[in-house]
Parts: structure tokens; C-alpha cells; sequence
């Protein structure tokens, strides 16, 4: 388990702001303590220190995960998130889109969603925007990269 | 609720039944022609035919009969019947003993034997009846006579009802010599099928009518025979469930009463093995499995358990609060269409699922993580736990989730958890279901329970949901009733000490807000459970406390012939059919105090660490890798300990003679003494040890026997060796306790690094526990000189004890490390 490095923390932060914006200060410093991002094993964990504490008495090879994973990065060191660092990114969200219930259902099992079933979406959603994608219930799904055409967000998966 | 036995079955007999049966003939006859029951009738049809048949034969051939082929051995009947039964065709005698099959599939065997020798009784009564036989019941032949034309369950289903009896019995007769050439095993089979088909159907009938019968002979003669072990045979042939299931009633009725309804001449013992190979049989159990369930359990709980062990739990899930409210999850539910309730009163995030008509696994709910699918006794370790707030939390085997992330939404995310498993792909699990339940406080690690305070101690509570046999979740896993045995108990006991034991010393007894554990497992027998709890009383500084679980069955305080601690009342057992959930057993500890108990017993009793001598012993004590503090605590915790119980005596302190006569109370010297010792003797182990055990080993005998001499006091119950000792203690518990000390000695090492009693071990590591013992004993025991010299030798391997030697020549209480 280390700190990320700086080119780690560089791309990390650019697939996070694509979906919150500038708001990564937010991320770290909260009233809670401060938390931080730590590597282990190619993942990302997003802990806050008080458990990162504790955490530096396992050994690296006993220790399977901390905190909440929020992403992995690949091989090609690309990062992606996972659907696990919805929770914190969902309240920063610059764009979000609704779903109407019925379309809702459909897309919780991979399907994607037609306009149609978009039941409200923030102004100024470029296409090809990161967007977290809500429930009417104001439920996060999904993060998602929309695509503005009728068809669908693309489903492909920040 | 399990599903009970439901003697609902039989209940199809009315009163007109057994006026039915008591009337002769004609009463058959008319009950056949109008149909009365369709199969009853055609039964009775087939029977009375049968009858018919047997008489135009002769009784003879129907004792001959009613020996079904290769069964029962009937000495008496078998001459009758082979005289008489001469003629009988193949046929005749495969139709026969088809009947009599059928005929015992509906009744229990001894009754079936009853009947046939019944009829045959009508026309031989009397020598039968002087037979003896085991099936006796003579009256309840002449009943069953009648009953048996009921009974018949021959499968002449084919003919018409209309046929009077006696035709049928004819047409039959002649089928069956046509098929006698050979083939009427193969009649016997479809036959017996048959039967069997109709004998379901009719099973009702004939069961009431056998009920009813029995219960005429109750009064009369025992209603019940038991099956002479010959009897053994024919289950092994064609195990006839039916039969086997009527029988267990029965035996179970006469157990119930034995003084009254037992059978002249056959034990208590005799039914009980029966009872056993019946229930084996039916409920597909191994022996050993069930021979230790009729222990743990009275007659009628026992077919209760197994009828409830053979119906699944319903279905119930948890409310992640963490992401919504139970009312709100309900109401969600419900909406897509989920049958729910809320579990009870007892919680407050429970709900139980009738039906769903959504996979409850799959709803969107369940994938936002809002609930979880969680057992109904899994969530009362939790609530037993009692997690606060910003408490240091660990988990010691939390696979696959459900428990870590309960409590991680009773603690709100605050604090830390640490949620280990040994089994990796159980973690992954793990990992899912956390982060899908928004759980962020957590650590998931993989290691072995048994490292744990090594690892990372002081913990504010454990959980240590213990890996066990699983016999309190057969009907979860089929496969346990027959794949667990001795062995298999012994070693989950075995591995659940060791475990027990790691998490108590991962446990920070002076955490301000905590120092509990909670040890749970799903399984209910007496090894794993009250064995293993009363086995860390002992050896530890615990004591057991409340669940907080108002409900639930009391845990054993003694079981055969083994006897557990008075306070291991205040654990918990639950059952799958009085509580409706899994089997399980919880059981709460607090740690008082962080010292590893010496010699005897970290009882609560002793909880109260002593003071005494602890400046001394501080100062004298060397720090230890672990913890200066450690060993002063230690050693004020086993001074008080001692004085307290007058027997303790650590180990060290019996390397000081001086101890030993102080063992009584007053050693705070020798406390000190005992915890420099033990620390000197961790950082020297090694060295010293080695001579020292060859000379512990001598001594231990010695010691053993000075130190029971000694022992006076009571304490006993922690340590074994003391016990031994001790002797007034408990036996079986040191019997036990030495076995448990010797297979867990390895960790016992391990961990004694910390605890002096620990070093004690550690550095002697005398292959064998009880010289172990055996030289605290010495120790503690021996006031006398002889340990002296003893002591020196345990501690001989060190040069403190030398030390020590030299101190205790010299005065007492001066706690001489050097």
C-alpha cells in the first residue's frame, strides 16, 4: 500500500473531474478527517486516515482492500472508476441525468437507455459528457459517459 | 416453526373406524360393496379376499407368510407355518408376503406381524400365542383381524369392488400361482409398489385404524413390539419409510410412558437403539450424528429438530440504515411485489420474506446495496456485540459480510473494522458486499485467526464467528448429516479454542468503552459450543456476561458427564424448530484484564488484576518484546490472582519457593518475582529452556503431586494444570482442559510471549502440556522446598530462576530478577 504518485494522482484526478468538476477538494478534506487515496495493488482506496492507520500494520500481501476501492488503474495506467466511488461522487456531480422509472429497471440490468426514458437532464450536457445518472427517487445509478444521441448513453464505463 | 410430526396424519379414523374393525366379517363385506372408501374398500377387498384366501389355505401357510422372505426369524411361527404352508404355491406365498408387506408398510412391523399372525391366530391362536413371539399382541390380532381386511392394500386396485371378496380372493389366488413360476418376486416388487401407492393413500386409514387399534391394546398389552433385531434385515432390503415412521412414533409413545407400555423383557436400551437406526434412516442421518443429537436432546424436541432440519429457514434480510430506513425498504419491496414482514421485536432491521415474485437477490434495492440477505441468527452475535461508535473493530472470520456490515451501519461508519477471513475467495465476497452496502471503515484482510494479536491487537471488541461443524444449519447443508464425525467435531473444537483464545488476546481489556467478545457459531452440539467457552474461562482472563438476548434456550452449565462454569447460563442456544432459525450459539466475554492468567485461572472471579507487589514487580520485571507494561500488568494481575484464589500460583511464582508456600495468598512478592520471571524467561527461552525442561520434566510428576497436595483452594477452573493439582476442581475439566492445553500448546506458545503463564510455556516447550503443567504445578503447588529446587530447574533453563533460587533462599517476597 503506498500514496499515489504524482502521474498516478494526475490521471485519477482528470477521470474524476470529469465528473466533478473542480470539486476534488472536496473529496479530500471533509469534516470527517481527511481522507486519502492509496495504491495497493493497482487499485485505489479512498480512506480516511484514521483507518489508514491501522491499515500500515497488515501486511501488503494480507491485505485485500481498504476503505472504498474507488478505482483501478490498468496496465496501460489508465484509470477507471468503478461504480464502488459512486457515493462520493454522486453529491459533486456536475451533470446529472434522470431516469424515468420504467427505463429505470432497464438500465440497472445493462441495457441502455433511449431518450425517451430521460426523465430530466442538467443544462449545458455536451455530448460525450461524464454524467452520474440518478433514479427519479434521486437514487445514484450510474456513472456514465452520455452520449446525447437518441440511442443511448454509451454504456462504456468511465 | 419447523414442520412438526403431524399426527394429523391418522387422523382419518373416526369413531366408525374401529367399530368397523371390531365387527366381523359382514360389516367388511357390506363396507366393500357400497364402496365405502374407494381404496379402503378395495383394500378391504383385497384383504378380506386375502383372508379368504388364507383361511381356504390354512393358517399354516400364512405363518409361513408372514416371514417375509429372509425376514424376521419367528422360530415358533416358522414350524406352524411350514407345516401348514406345505401347499402354498410360490405364488400364494409371493401374494402373501406381498400382502404382508403391504400390510407392514401401512403398520408399524411388529404390528404387520401382529396381524398376520392374527389371522393365522384365528385359526391357531393359541399356538401361536404361545409362541412368545415378539409381536405379540394377541388380543390386538383378533382386532386386527379386522383391520386387516381394511388394511389390504394389495394392489387388486385392477379389480372391480364390486367382486365379493371371496371372488377377488380367488382371482387372485390364481394369478398368482400362474405367476408363482418364478416370477412373483417381480409381482412382489410391483406389488409392493403398489401397496406402498395405495398404502400412502390408505396410509391415513390404516394408520388411524392401527392407532386405533393400538390404542385398544394399550389397554390390553403393549401395543408396540419392538422388532427383535432380525428386524434389521428387512430394512436393510427395502427400508419401507412408512413403517419406519409409524414405528418411530411408536417407540417414541412407548418411551414416553415406559413404566406402563413397555414390552416385558426388553430394555430401555433396546428401544432406544431402535429409535436411533429408525431416525437414521428415515431422516437420512449418519449414527454418529444422531446418537449425539438424542443426547443433546429429549424424545419429542429430537423428531421435532429433525422434521424442522429438513424445511428451510425462511428467508430474511437486513436493512443497510446506512442507505435507507426499514420502513421505506418495506415499502419498496412490497411495491415490486415481495411478500414481507418485519422479523420481529427483537429487531429493528430485520424483515422475513414470505414469497417474492421478484428474485429477492436481484432487485434494485438489493444492488444499490439497501439490504442484505442475512440468516435471522446471524444478526443476534451483532446485537450481542453491541458495536459503539469509534471503536476499533475486528472481525476474525467474516466471510461473506453479512455480520461485518451490520456492524459497520451499527457503528455509522465511524471507527475502523478490521475484517479478516482466511479464505480467499470467500474475501471477494467480502469485498463485494461492503462496497456495495457503502460500507468505508473497513479493512479486509487475509490472514489466519490464529495470528491475530501478533498481527494487530488491542482491539476495542471482536466478533469471532467461529468455523464449525455446521450442525445447527443442515437444512441449509444436507450433506452434514451424514459426513460429520467424531473426528471432524473434535477438530473444529480444537481449531475454535485456538481461535477463541487469539481473540480474547486481541481484545484490549482496558478499552474504555469496550473489551468484549462475542464467540458464535451455527452449531449446536456441546463440544464446540460450552466446552470451547468454558475452555477459555479457564485459561484466560475473561468472564462470560449477558448476551443482552432476551429469548433464546439457556447454554449448558453441565452435560453428561462434563461440568461447565454456573455462569455459562448467560450464553445463548438457539434452534431451528423453537426459535425458527438457524441453530446457534452465542456466548459474550469480557476481558478484564490483559495479563494471561499464570497458573490457574484468570476466573472472574480473580478478574480483579492485583496491585500487589506491582511496583516491585515493575521494577523488577525486564520489559518484554511485547510491552514493558505487559508484564507488570501481568504481574499484578497474577498476584491479585493469586492471593485472590490462594491457589493461583503462577508458574513463576512457583519457581520461587518462596511462592509456593506464599501461593496461598500472600505472594505479592512472589508475583513480581513470577512476572520478572516470566518476562526473563521470554527473552531467555531459549537457552535456559533446555535444561530446564529436562529437569521440569523429572519434576513435573513431582510437582503434579505437590501441588494437588497443596491445592486447597478452589480455583481450579482456569488452568488445568492447576487442576490437576488442585485436584478438588473439577475432573473432567481437567481431563479436557489437558487435552485442550496439549493440542493447543503451540499457540499457547505463541501467545504466552505476553502472558507469563504464556512464557511458561514458551519457554520450556516441553513437547508434553501436562509437564507443562506439571512444572507450574511444581511451581505453584509445592510449598514445600522440593520446589526450590524444581523451580530452579523450570526456571533453572533461565538464569533468573537460578536467580530466583538464590532470592528464595534467601527471603521470600523479594522478587529477585535480575
Amino acid at each position: 500500500m503506498r500514496p499515489l504518485t504524482e502521474e498516478e494522482t494526475r490521471v485519477m484526478f482528470e477521470k474524476i473531474a470529469k465528473y466533478i468538476g473542480e470539486n476534488l477538494q472536496l473529496l479530500v478534506d471533509r469534516p470527517d478527517g481527511t481522507y486519502c487515496f492509496r495504491l495497493h495493488n493497482d487499485r485505489v482506496y479512498y480512506v480516511s486516515e484514521k483507518i489508514l492507520k491501522l491499515a500500515a500494520n497488515i501486511s501488503g500481501d494480507k491485505l485485500v482492500s481498504l476503505g472504498t476501492c474507488f478505482g483501478k488503474f490498468t496496465k496501460t495506467h489508465k484509470f477507471r472508476l468503478h461504480i464502488t466511488a459512486l457515493d462520493y461522487l454522486a453529491p459533486y456531480a456536475k451533470y446529472k441525468v434522470w431516469i424515468k422509472p420504467g427505463a429505470e429497471q432497464s438500465f440497472l440490468y445493462g441495457n441502455h437507455v433511449l431518450k425517451s426514458g430521460l426523465g430530466r437532464i442538467t443544462e449545458n450536457t455536451c455530448q460525450y459528457q461524464g454524467v452520474v445518472v440518478y433514479s427519479m427517487a434521486d437514487v445514484p445509478l450510474l456513472l456514465k459517459q452520455k452520449n446525447r444521441r437518441v440511442i443511448a448513453p454509451h454504456s462504456e464505463r468511465p | 416453526m419447523g414442520r412438526k410430526l403431524d399426527p394429523t396424519k391418522k387422523e382419518k379414523r373416526g369413531p366408525g373406524r374401529k367399530a368397523r374393525k371390531q365387527k366381523g366379517a359382514e360389516t367388511e363385506l357390506a363396507r366393500f360393496l357400497p364402496a365405502a372408501g374407494d381404496e379402503n374398500s378395495k383394500r378391504l377387498s383385497s384383504r378380506a379376499r386375502k383372508r379368504a384366501a388364507k383361511r381356504r389355505l390354512g393358517s399354516a401357510e400364512a405363518l409361513e407368510m408372514q416371514k417375509f422372505p429372509g425376514a424376521k426369524p419367528l422360530p415358533g411361527k416358522l414350524p406352524k407355518g411350514i407345516s401348514g404352508g406345505a401347499v402354498q404355491t410360490p405364488g400364494r406365498m409371493g401374494a402373501q408376503s406381498l400382502f404382508h408387506a403391504a400390510q407392514g408398510k401401512k403398520r408399524p412391523a411388529p404390528a404387520h406381524s401382529s396381524e398376520e399372525e392374527g389371522e393365522e391366530e384365528d385359526s391357531e391362536e393359541d399356538g401361536v400365542l404361545s409362541q412368545g413371539d415378539l409381536w405379540g399382541s394377541e388380543d390386538s390380532d383378533t382386532d386386527m383381524i379386522d383391520d386387516y381386511g381394511a388394511d389390504s392394500d394389495l394392489e387388486d386396485e385392477d379389480e372391480g369392488e364390486e367382486l365379493l371378496p371371496i371372488e377377488r380372493a380367488a382371482r387372485k389366488q390364481k394369478a398368482q400361482e400362474a405367476v408363482a413360476g418364478g416370477q412373483w418376486s417381480e409381482e412382489e416388487t410391483e406389488e409392493e409398489e403398489e401397496e406402498e401407492k395405495g398404502s400412502s393413500e390408505s396410509g391415513p386409514q390404516k394408520d388411524d385404524e392401527t392407532d386405533g387399534g393400538l390404542q385398544i391394546n394399550v389397554d390390553e398389552e403393549e401395543p408396540f413390539v419392538l422388532p427383535p433385531a432380525g428386524e434389521m434385515e428387512q430394512d436393510a432390503q427395502a427400508p419401507d419409510l412408512q413403517r419406519i415412521h409409524k414405528r418411530i412414533q411408536d417407540i417414541v409413545g412407548v418411551l414416553r410412558d415406559f413404566g406402563t407400555q413397555r414390552e416385558e423383557g426388553r430394555s430401555r436400551s433396546e428401544y432406544l437403539y431402535r429409535l436411533q437406526k429408525d431416525l437414521a434412516t428415515y431422516y437420512s442421518y449418519g449414527d454418529f450424528l444422531l446418537g449425539k443429537l438424542m443426547d443433546l436432546f429429549p424424545l419429542s424436541e429430537l423428531v421435532e429438530f429433525l422434521e424442522a432440519n429438513e424445511v428451510p429457514r425462511p428467508i430474511t434480510l437486513r436493512t443497510n440504515t446506512l442507505k435507507t430506513r426499514r420502513r421505506d425498504l418495506a415499502q419498496a419491496l412490497i411495491n415490486r411485489g415481495v411478500n414481507l414482514d418485519p422479523l420481529g421485536k427483537w429487531s429493528k432491521t430485520g424483515l422475513v420474506v414470505y414469497d417474492s415474485s421478484v428474485p429477492i437477490g436481484a432487485t434494485p434495492e438489493y444492488l444499490a446495496g439497501h439490504y442484505m440477505l442475512q440468516g435471522a441468527s446471524s444478526m443476534l452475535p451483532v446485537m450481542a456485540l453491541a458495536p459503539q461508535e469509534h471503536e476499533r473493530i475486528l472481525d476474525m472470520c467474516c466471510a461473506p459480510g453479512g455480520k461485518t456490515s451490520y456492524i459497520a451501519q451499527l457503528m455509522k461508519n465511524t471507527g475502523v473494522i478490521l475484517a479478516n477471513d482466511a479464505n480467499a475467495e470467500r474475501l471477494k465476497s467480502v469485498v463485494g458486499n461492503l462496497h456495495r452496502l457503502g460500507v468505508t471503515n473497513t479493512i479486509i484482510s487475509h490472514y489466519d485467526g490464529r495470528q491475530f494479536p501478533k498481527v494487530v491487537g488491542g482491539f476495542d471488541r471482536v466478533l469471532l464467528d467461529a468455523p464449525c461443524s455446521g450442525t445447527g444449519v443442515i437444512s441449509k447443508d444436507p450433506a452434514v448429516k451424514t459426513n460429520k464425525d467424531e473426528k471432524d467435531i473434535l477438530r473444529c473444537a480444537h481449531l475454535q479454542k485456538e481461535l477463541l483464545l487469539s481473540a480474547i488476546d486481541s481484545v484490549n481489556a482496558t478499552s474504555k468503552t469496550g473489551g468484549y467478545l462475542v464467540y458464535c457459531t451455527c452449531s449446536i452440539m456441546v463440544e464446540e459450543n460450552e466446552w470451547v467457552v468454558d475452555y477459555a474461562l479457564k485459561k484466560r482472563n475473561v468472564r462470560l456476561v449477558p448476551t443482552g438476548l432476551d429469548f433464546g434456550q439457556e447454554g449448558f452449565t453441565r452435560f453428561r458427564e462434563r461440568r461447565f462454569h454456573p455462569t455459562l447460563r448467560s450464553t445463548r442456544r438457539f434452534y431451528p424448530h423453537t426459535h425458527n432459525m438457524d441453530g446457534f450459539f452465542i456466548a459474550k466475554f469480557k476481558k478484564f484484564s490483559n495479563s494471561l492468567p499464570q497458573s490457574q485461572t484468570g476466573n472472574s472471579a480473580a478478574s480483579t488484576p492485583t496491585n500487589l507487589d506491582l511496583p516491585e514487580v515493575k521494577g523488577q520485571v525486564t520489559p518484554k518484546p511485547e510491552g514493558s507494561s505487559q508484564p507488570a500488568k501481568k504481574a499484578r494481575v497474577a498476584v491479585k490472582a493469586k492471593q485472590q484464589l490462594e491457589k493461583r500460583q503462577h508458574p513463576k511464582k512457583a519457581s520461587f519457593q518462596k511462592q509456593n508456600g506464599i501461593s496461598k495468598g500472600t505472594d505479592s512478592g512472589l508475583s513480581p518475582v513470577s512476572c520478572d520471571t516470566k518476562s526473563q524467561a521470554s527473552s531467555k527461552v531459549q537457552d535456559s529452556r533446555q535444561p530446564a525442561r529436562e529437569a521440569e520434566v523429572i519434576r513435573r510428576p513431582k510437582a503434579a503431586k505437590k501441588l494437588k497436595q497443596k491445592s486447597a483452594t478452589p480455583l481450579s477452573s482456569k488452568k488445568v494444570a492447576f487442576r490437576k493439582q488442585n485436584g478438588p476442581k473439577g475432573t473432567d475439566t481437567e481431563v479436557s482442559v489437558s487435552k485442550t492445553q496439549a493440542t493447543l500448546k503451540p499457540e499457547d506458545c505463541d501467545q504466552s510471549l505476553q502472558n507469563a503463564k504464556g512464557t511458561e510455556k514458551v519457554k520450556q516447550q516441553l513437547p508434553e502440556q501436562p509437564s507443562r503443567r506439571a512444572a507450574f504445578q511444581k511451581q505453584n503447588g509445592t510449598p514445600k522446598g522440593l520446589e526450590t529446587s524444581t523451580m530452579s530447574s523450570r526456571g533453572s533453563s533461565r538464569p533468573p530462576a537460578a536467580k530466583r533460587r538464590k532470592s528464595q533462599s534467601r527471603g521470600s517476597s523479594h522478587p529477585v530478577l535480575s
